[in-house]
Formats: structure tokens, C-alpha cells, sequence
């Protein structure tokens, strides 16, 4: 290996980083604040990528059917749930939510696609689109078993990813796509180190993500109100927070970041209908390495994932994903040498 | 006719059933029942693993895997026989599961289920990469079983193979949560704390049974290959893993029958789906794993009791370990300590600090237990009394101060050495197992006076220490006056009837030092009336008693002495008459102006 293909590789994990550092920001976020771990986060990445890439080849994006399948059973099963229990005065507001909300999603896309559109109107499109199906299918999967034990809810989690992939593969279908770069050409950041302006935009972006998660958490009241469930439920409840709406309102965040990352990684990796576990578990590997809490470590974890899977993929690219996952092993031993055993008085219900 | 004679002519029943069917259907239907067979031989693992001991585990396909290829590559490279290659194939399981096992069973929660999705996402794609092991195609030509010479080829042959290794396994299993160490194991969902405190090594019983579930699967693994003869990646993958999770929610988690359950009903639905699918649609692959996901979210949401508590009600009930079922006592009884002699210094604590950051919470307490004496510790909310408890039994670790039990230097460590030197303890928040019956959780108490491991467990060659312990776990429940009611749950009984048992299951330990921690606490009157008089009654006894308390009026009655905290300081040492007139406690009591 040469300095030359070092650097190159570097360049190629720090893009990499950018992903699994948006990606990995997402799952600590829905991990503290509703004790899930969101394995399907990478699903929604592929839905979003896929989506993109009809869009931009001017076709009816399937996610249209996807999102108003969803939303009709969410909404029959409110209804169904507020009528027998004689809340008939709710019925329209929970039409309006479940059912309303996401067809308005949908409408621009919609009437939109299938002609030829300037690449930032697709994303637009393609980030509408794909914002209502976490909040649809965690009402689904998780709000009826909010209270569940954490194992269950990962054992719902992850059989909620396979769901996930089946409805890609239904919708989708299985070849792969790849999307338009955002930016052609590239900058000579050094004489004779050109790095592409995609890779540039990715990282930049993901900064300025990941920036502004930051800022909306530590200085805005409802970022407050989301950290303060995360510390505390009960507590939380005590002082007005409503769980059930700092949980719906993580989940569209996190549809969004997820969103974003479809889009940042689709021009640079072929996506398929079923790409998105080993995206997720690899953004997971980096939240361990952050203990699933600390976000600066979130960001040094994917950024060592990054670099791992880039070097690897030259190296042995078949076996780069086992390499990656292979750094669990360090991290946690580390985090088995430093835990404290603070779980201790958690006595785990019987499921 | 008895319950007993019943459950065994159903077994009867449903072995000669079994045993037909070879005879009546053909090579399909013989093919299924081994893949439900192979099946369940997993999912018995994973109901001890993780719906006993709430231990998950998405990777154990990976571990039928790993046994496959070890002894799919033996037997295809070194013309090892298959019953040759089983003692392999289990031990190299084995080693990765400790492997695996040490890495992340230390850690609470989450990070065993996340790395278990790691390494079964990992292992497939290994097999499919190897050179060594076929890459994506596998390994075929692989020897069948053979068993007096002749080699089982047919479904049919392999049939019996499969399904008397599942009877063999499931009658292990059974004795298993029946001994010793399955008591340990059903108590794994109450924390370490609870484990430690009778002398159990948590972190021992969890990676044992660990490595138990992956042998098991390695069982399977070695069956699936020589019944098969071909293996390759897929059948391996984290997809099978969460297969064999489902069978065991469907099964009803808990169940060891209901790992045959699930197993027949997953297997049996998919089966029908594959044939009924592809009349409806065109994707109908697709439309399977949909529908399977679906599925078994609704059944999480509605049924985690799996359909065993559907039916359960027509089941006869379970049936209790014949040595917890027989009153004869044993030949003899379980050893016992040497008690001190009366009066000599059993626990003395000096110049104890505990900072919690910048709260002192203990600040340079000291006192003396005796042998055969009751002490009481009391003082107001927040006086420490809590911190000074969990420091005496090693629970916490502390600042600085020193703390001796039977003139040994214990400051340093831990709570199951402390346990295990003989300081009995109950808890302020009762942790008995609900569900276990109360002899059975006393039984827990015995833990450390046992020797039986899992194997002469599971292998029911531990009955006569089995009916020593329950001997004395029925002596202390006599003690506690609760005889006749040994085998109702834990959890049905009152508060104040918990409290006695955890005394009883302390008790089970034959502690030198029994330290009760706020036993009085939430109690109604006659309640602590009782409390009380078995209190006096184990004094009598000779037990010397140690209580946390801060309701002042139950302990001044009680003790032979009182130890009074107040904001993390002593304020007071001596007798209970005394300490009602002292100004001191007084304040910290009744306020200033008193």
C-alpha cells in the first residue's frame, strides 16, 4: 500500500464516517428517548435512496403506495381502538394524524412525479416521502407495547427490520439503484490530492446535520423536553411531557435523518431492498462505541468504522463487513472493564 | 388416577404417536417432522436461555452453523466418522461461545443481543467466503449417520436418530430447571444482587448456560448435516436465528414443551404458506417473510405468553422435582458452620466514610455485633442507614474505613465472598422469583451449601443432595410458620409473608450473621407483630440478628442494643432505654424543640 491509495481510502472512510455518524446519531437519539434500538433505521436509508433513484429516473416512486398502506392501517387501527372504547369525538382528530398527515406527504410527490425535475425538488419529494413511515410504523409495532420489557421491544425491532426488507422487495422489487451524484467534479484540496465534491458534500453535510442536531437539542425547549425523557420518563411526565408525543416527534426526526443518509449514500453505493441491516448494524457499532448515549463518542466510533471499513474493503473485500463488526470486540471490552453494573437494581419483568 | 400417572400415559401417547409416524406418512412429511426435530433441539436451548433467564440471543443459528461446517469439513476432509466429529463439533461451539460469552455477559442489557446480531451476520458470511469451506456452494457428499454398520440414508431412518436425541435433551432440560443450578438459572431475572446474596456466581450461571444453549444447537448442527449431507451459508443466517426466536415466543418462552410447540407450529406454517402463496400471487416469497414478520409482531403485542397459555389451563399443572415433592427426610442433613461462641466480636465496623462525589453519606461510623446478640441500626430518612447496610455486605465499596466478620479484614470484597462466609441478608424491596414457589426460592438460599453442577443436574444424579436441601429449605419454612403452603408462588403471598421468606430464604444460607434490611417496612400491625415474634424466636435460637430499620418503635421493643445514625454520623450506642433519653437522638427524632 501506498500513501497514495492510504489517502484515498481515508478520504473514501471519512465519507463513510458521514453516514454512520448521522445514521449512528439517529439511533442513540431513539434508543434514549423510547429504549428502542431502531434496527430498521437502515431500511428507511434504503427506502429513501430507492425512492430517489425512481424520482430522478422519472417513475412513479412505489413508496406512494407504501406510505398510504400504511397510513390506512394506522388509521383504521386508532378508529377501531378510539370506537370501542365510545370516543367518538376523537375519531376525526385521529383520521386527521394517522390518515391525513400522510397523504399530504404524498400529494406533491404525487402530482410531481414522472417529469423531468431539478435534483433538489427531488430530494425535497423524496425526504416528504419518506418522513411518515417511521412515526406509521412505530405506532404500529411499538406504541401497543410501549411498556414492554427492553428485550422485547428488540426482538420487535428486529423482526420489524425483516418486515421492513419483505415490504422493500414487495414495493421496490430487487435490482439495485444508484442516484446522480449531487456535484461532479472535484477540488484539489493539496497539490495532487483531488478529493470529489460528492465526498465534500457528504462530509458537509453531515456536519451541518449533525450540527444542527446539536443545536435543536441543547438550546431549543423541545430538545429539552426530548432530553429530559431520555434522563427521566416518570419524571419527565410529572413536569407535562407527554412520552407518547416526544416518541412520535424522535421518530419523524429520525425518518428524516435516515432520509438524508439514503440520499447522501445513494450516488456512491448501489442500493438494494435489503442493503440496509448491515448499514444499520454498522452505524449500531458505532453507538456502542459511545456507550448508545454519548454523542461526541457516537462521532469518534463512525468515524473508526469508516476508516475500518474503507481499509478493509481493500484489503479483503468480501469479508470487510465481518472486519468492521470485529470491532465490537475491542469496544466491548472496554465497555465491560469500565461498566459499573448500574442495571443491577433493574429487575427485568418476566416477558 | 393421579396426576403423575397421567402426565405419563400423555408421554406414552405422544411417544408411540411419534414413533408411527414413519409408518404412516411419507418421505415429505418424515423430513418435516426431522426439521422440527433439529428445530427444537435449539429452541430448547433458547426457552433456558432467554425465556427462562431472559438472556437473548439472535446468533444462536450461527452456532448450528458453526457445528455443521465443523463437522461437515471433518468428515469430508479427514473421513472422520459423524459420531467421531460430534465431540468436535460440540467442543468448537463450545469455545466460541465462551469466547463470545466472556466478551459480553458482563454487560448488562443490551450489548449481548446487538453482538449477537453481529456475529450472526458474521459467521454466514465467513462460510460463504472461505475457500476452505466450499465459499457460497458449501460442502456436499457429507457421510450419513450410521448406526451397528448400517447407514441411515432414508427420512425415515434418520427420523428416530433426531427425535430420541430431542427426547434425551428435553428429559436433560427438565431435570436441569429442577436442580440446583436451575434455581440459579430461574433466578438470573432478579439481578446479581439477589444471585450474590446466597452465594451464586451470576456471571458463572449466565455463561454456562450460554454455552449449554449453544450446545445445543451444535447438537443440532451436526444432526442437520449428516441428515442432510449438504451444507452451505443460508441456512445459517441471522434470519434462522430470528426463525428460532419466533419458535420460542410462539412456543410460550418459558416452556420447555413449548419449544416442540413452536417449532411444529412455525415449521408446519410455513410449509403452508409455501404451498398456498403461490396460488394467490406472484411474489409470494416476498409476501411469506412479510407475513411472518407481521405475524409474530402481533404475537408479541397480543400473546406473549405463547400459545401454551392459550392451552395451558387443560395441561395438567406442572409437576413438582420428586425431591421437592417427597416429605421423607434425607439420610442426612446439610452440614452445617461452626457458631461462634457467644459474645465474641462477629462484625465490627471502623471509622466506615462513604462520599457519593461530594456527599459524604457515611462519615467515620463505627460499631460492634456480638454473637447471639440482636442490634438494631436506626435513625431518620437519609441518615445513611441504606449506605451502611449495602457497605457491611459489600454491595457498595467504600471510601475508606474498615470493616472485619469473624475477625477476616472483608473491606475489600465482594458480596458473594461476604454471602458466602456466612452473612445471610434480605432485601428492603422484597427480590424473591415470583413465579418459583416458596420452597423453591428458599431452596435458592441452600445455593451455596450444594455441590451439583449442571451436568449431575441434568443428568438427575444429584438427588439425594436435592432432598437435603429441600429438608432444609422445609425446616426454615416451618420456622417462618408457612408449612402447607411450600409450593404456592412467591409472588401470590402478602407483603408481609414475603418479608418472612426472605428471612427464611437467608436462613437457608445457615448465616453466622443474619442483617435484615427495613424488614418492617409497609408492613400492617399483626404483621409486625409476627415479624417481631419470629425475630425473638431465632435469638432464642441462637441466631445472632442484625436490623436496618428506621420505624423506631418495632426495634426499640427488640433489640438488645441500638446503633443510631443521623446525617451520616453515629449519634448514639447502647441500650434501647437509654437511647430514649438521650438529647441527642431525641433531636434527630422529635426535632430541636423537643
Amino acid at each position: 500500500m501506498t500513501w497514495d491509495i492510504a489517502l484515498i481510502l481515508s478520504v473514501d472512510g471519512v465519507a463513510g464516517a458521514a453516514i454512520y455518524l448521522l445514521a449512528g446519531l439517529g439511533l442513540v437519539l431513539v434508543f434514549s428517548v423510547t429504549r428502542v434500538i431502531f434496527v430498521p433505521f437502515g431500511d428507511i436509508a434504503v427506502f429513501s435512496a430507492l425512492t430517489l433513484a425512481y424520482l430522478e429516473a422519472g417513475r412513479w416512486p412505489p413508496t406512494i403506495a407504501l406510505v398510504a398502506v400504511l397510513a390506512a392501517i394506522t388509521a383504521v387501527k386508532e378508529v377501531v381502538a378510539h370506537l370501542r372504547h365510545g370516543r367518538v369525538a376523537k375519531v376525526p382528530a385521529a383520521l386527521g394524524t394517522w390518515l391525513g398527515l400522510p397523504l399530504l406527504a404524498c400529494v406533491p410527490a404525487q402530482l410531481l412525479a414522472g417529469q423531468e425535475l431539478p435534483p433538489l425538488v427531488d430530494i425535497a419529494l423524496t425526504l416528504a416521502l419518506v418522513l411518515p413511515i417511521v412515526p406509521l410504523m412505530a405506532r404500529l409495532v411499538f406504541h401497543p407495547i410501549a411498556h414492554a420489557s427492553t428485550l422485547v421491544l428488540l426482538i420487535a425491532s428486529l423482526v420489524m427490520h425483516f418486515l421492513m426488507s419483505g415490504l422493500g422487495l414487495l414495493f421496490f422489487g430487487p435490482e439495485g439503484f444508484r442516484t446522480q451524484p449531487l456535484m461532479r467534479g472535484a477540488v484539489e484540496l493539496a497539490p495532487g490530492f483531488l478529493v470529489s465534491a460528492q465526498v465534500l458534500l457528504m462530509v458537509g453535510a453531515a456536519a451541518v446535520l449533525a450540527g444542527l442536531f446539536f443545536l435543536a437539542f441543547e438550546r431549543t425547549l423541545v430538545g429539552k423536553a426530548l432530553r429530559a425523557t431520555a434522563v427521566n420518563r416518570t419524571g419527565a411526565q410529572l413536569v407535562g411531557i407527554r412520552p407518547a408525543s416526544t416518541a412520535a416527534l424522535t421518530y419523524c426526526a429520525v425518518s428524516l435523518l435516515a432520509g438524508f443518509v439514503g440520499i447522501l449514500i445513494a450516488p456512491s453505493t448501489t442500493m438494494y431492498y435489503d442493503s440496509g441491516l448491515i448499514i444499520g448494524l454498522k452505524a449500531f457499532v458505532a453507538a456502542i462505541i459511545g456507550g448508545l448515549s454519548s454523542y461526541p463518542l457516537t462521532a469518534l466510533g463512525a468515524l473508526a468504522v469508516g476508516m475500518l471499513e474503507s481499509f478493509a474493503s481493500f484489503w479483503d473485500g468480501a469479508l470487510k463487513d465481518v472486519i468492521v463488526f470485529s470491532l465490537l470486540i475491542p469496544a466491548l471490552m472496554i465497555r465491560s472493564h469500565f461498566s459499573h453494573h448500574s442495571d443491577d437494581d433493574v429487575e427485568e419483568e418476566e416477558v | 388416577m393421579t396426576s403423575t400417572l397421567k402426565r405419563r400415559l400423555g408421554l406414552l401417547v405422544v411417544m408411540a404417536a411419534l414413533a408411527s409416524v414413519p409408518l404412516l406418512f411419507g418421505s415429505f412429511t418424515v423430513s418435516l417432522f426431522n426439521d422440527i426435530g433439529m428445530a427444537t433441539l435449539v429452541v430448547l436451548g433458547l426457552v433456558l436461555l432467554s425465556g427462562v433467564a431472559g438472556i437473548t440471543s439472535f446468533g444462536h443459528a450461527a452456532f448450528v452453523g458453526i457445528a455443521a461446517y465443523a463437522t461437515a469439513w471433518l468428515n469430508t476432509q479427514f473421513a472422520l466418522s459423524p459420531w467421531l466429529a460430534l465431540p468436535c463439533a460440540l467442543a468448537v461451539t463450545a469455545l466460541c461461545a465462551v469466547l463470545i460469552g466472556a466478551l459480553t455477559l458482563r454487560l448488562g442489557g443490551h450489548y449481548l443481543p446487538l453482538s449477537t446480531i453481529a456475529w450472526g451476520l458474521s459467521v454466514p458470511l465467513l462460510f460463504g467466503n472461505l475457500t476452505m469451506l466450499g465459499r457460497h456452494s458449501g460442502i456436499s457428499d457429507i457421510a450419513p449417520l450410521s448406526v451397528a454398520g448400517r447407514d441411515l440414508m432414508s427420512a425415515e431412518a434418520a427420523f428416530y436418530v433426531v427425535w430420541i436425541m430431542v427426547g434425551l435433551v428435553g428429559l436433560f432440560c427438565h431435570h436441569l430447571l429442577n436442580s440446583r443450578m436451575g434455581r440459579a438459572i430461574r433466578a438470573v431475572r432478579g439481578g446479581d444482587v439477589l444471585l450474590s446474596s446466597v452465594g451464586a456466581n451470576s456471571f458463572h450461571v449466565r455463561l454456562m448456560l450460554f454455552v449449554f444453549s449453544a450446545v445445543l444447537a451444535a447438537l443440532s448442527g451436526w444432526l442437520y448435516a449428516h441428515v442432510n449431507r449438504f451444507v452451505s451459508p443460508a441456512p445459517f443466517s441471522l434470519h434462522a436465528g430470528i426463525d428460532y426466536m419466533f419458535m420460542m415466543v410462539v412456543g410460550g418462552m418459558g416452556q420447555l414443551v413449548g419449544a416442540v410447540a413452536g417449532a411444529t407450529i412455525v415449521l408446519a406454517l410455513k410449509n403452508v404458506l409455501q404451498d398456498v402463496l403461490p396460488l394467490v400471487s406472484q411474489h409470494a416469497a416476498q409476501i411469506q417473510a412479510v407475513v411472518f414478520a407481521a405475524l409474530f409482531i402481533l404475537l408479541l403485542q397480543n400473546a406473549r405468553g405463547g400459545v401454551l397459555s392459550l392451552v395451558s389451563r387443560v395441561l395438567p399443572r406442572r409437576p413438582v422435582s420428586p425431591a421437592a415433592a417427597s416429605t421423607e427426610p434425607a439420610s442426612e442433613p446439610l452440614e452445617r458452620r461452626t457458631m461462634p461462641t457467644k459474645g465474641a466480636a462477629l462484625l465490627s465496623v471502623d471509622a466506615v466514610v462513604k462520599r457519593f462525589k461530594g456527599l459524604v453519606a457515611v462519615n467515620e461510623v463505627g460499631f460492634e455485633v456480638r454473637a447471639g446478640e440482636m442490634v438494631g441500626l436506626i435513625g431518620p430518612n437519609g441518615a445513611g442507614k441504606s449506605t451502611m447496610f449495602n457497605l457491611i455486605t459489600g454491595t457498595l465499596g467504600l471510601t475508606a474505613g474498615r470493616v472485619e466478620f469473624l475477625g477476616e479484614d472483608i473491606t475489600r470484597r465482594s458480596q458473594r465472598e461476604i454471602a458466602l462466609m456466612g452473612m445471610g441478608r434480605t432485601f428492603q424491596h422484597v427480590k424473591l422469583r415470583p413465579n418459583m414457589s416458596v420452597l423453591d426460592n428458599v431452596a435458592l438460599g441452600a445455593h451455596a451449601r450444594g455441590r451439583c453442577g449442571m451436568l449431575r443436574g441434568g443428568l438427575a444424579l444429584d438427588r439425594e443432595e436435592e432432598r437435603r436441601i429441600y429438608d432444609e429449605a422445609r425446616r426454615q419454612i416451618a420456622r417462618i410458620g408457612l408449612t402447607g403452603q411450600e409450593l404456592e408462588a412467591a409472588g401470590s403471598m402478602p407483603l408481609g409473608t414475603q418479608r418472612l421468606i426472605e428471612i427464611a430464604r437467608a436462613l437457608a444460607s445457615d448465616p453466622l450473621l443474619l442483617i435484615l434490611d427495613e424488614p418492617a417496612a409497609g408492613l400492617r400491625k399483626p404483621e409486625k407483630t409476627a415479624l417481631a415474634e419470629l425475630l425473638r424466636r431465632l435469638r432464642e435460637e441462637g441466631v445472632t440478628i442484625m436490623i436496618v430499620e428506621h420505624d423506631m418503635d418495632f426495634v426499640m421493643k427488640l433489640v438488645d442494643r441500638l446503633v443510631v445514625m443521623n446525617f451520616g454520623t453515629k449519634l448514639f450506642d447502647g441500650a434501647p432505654q437509654e437511647a430514649r433519653a438521650d438529647k441527642g437522638v431525641r433531636a434527630a427524632y422529635l426535632g430541636d424543640a423537643a
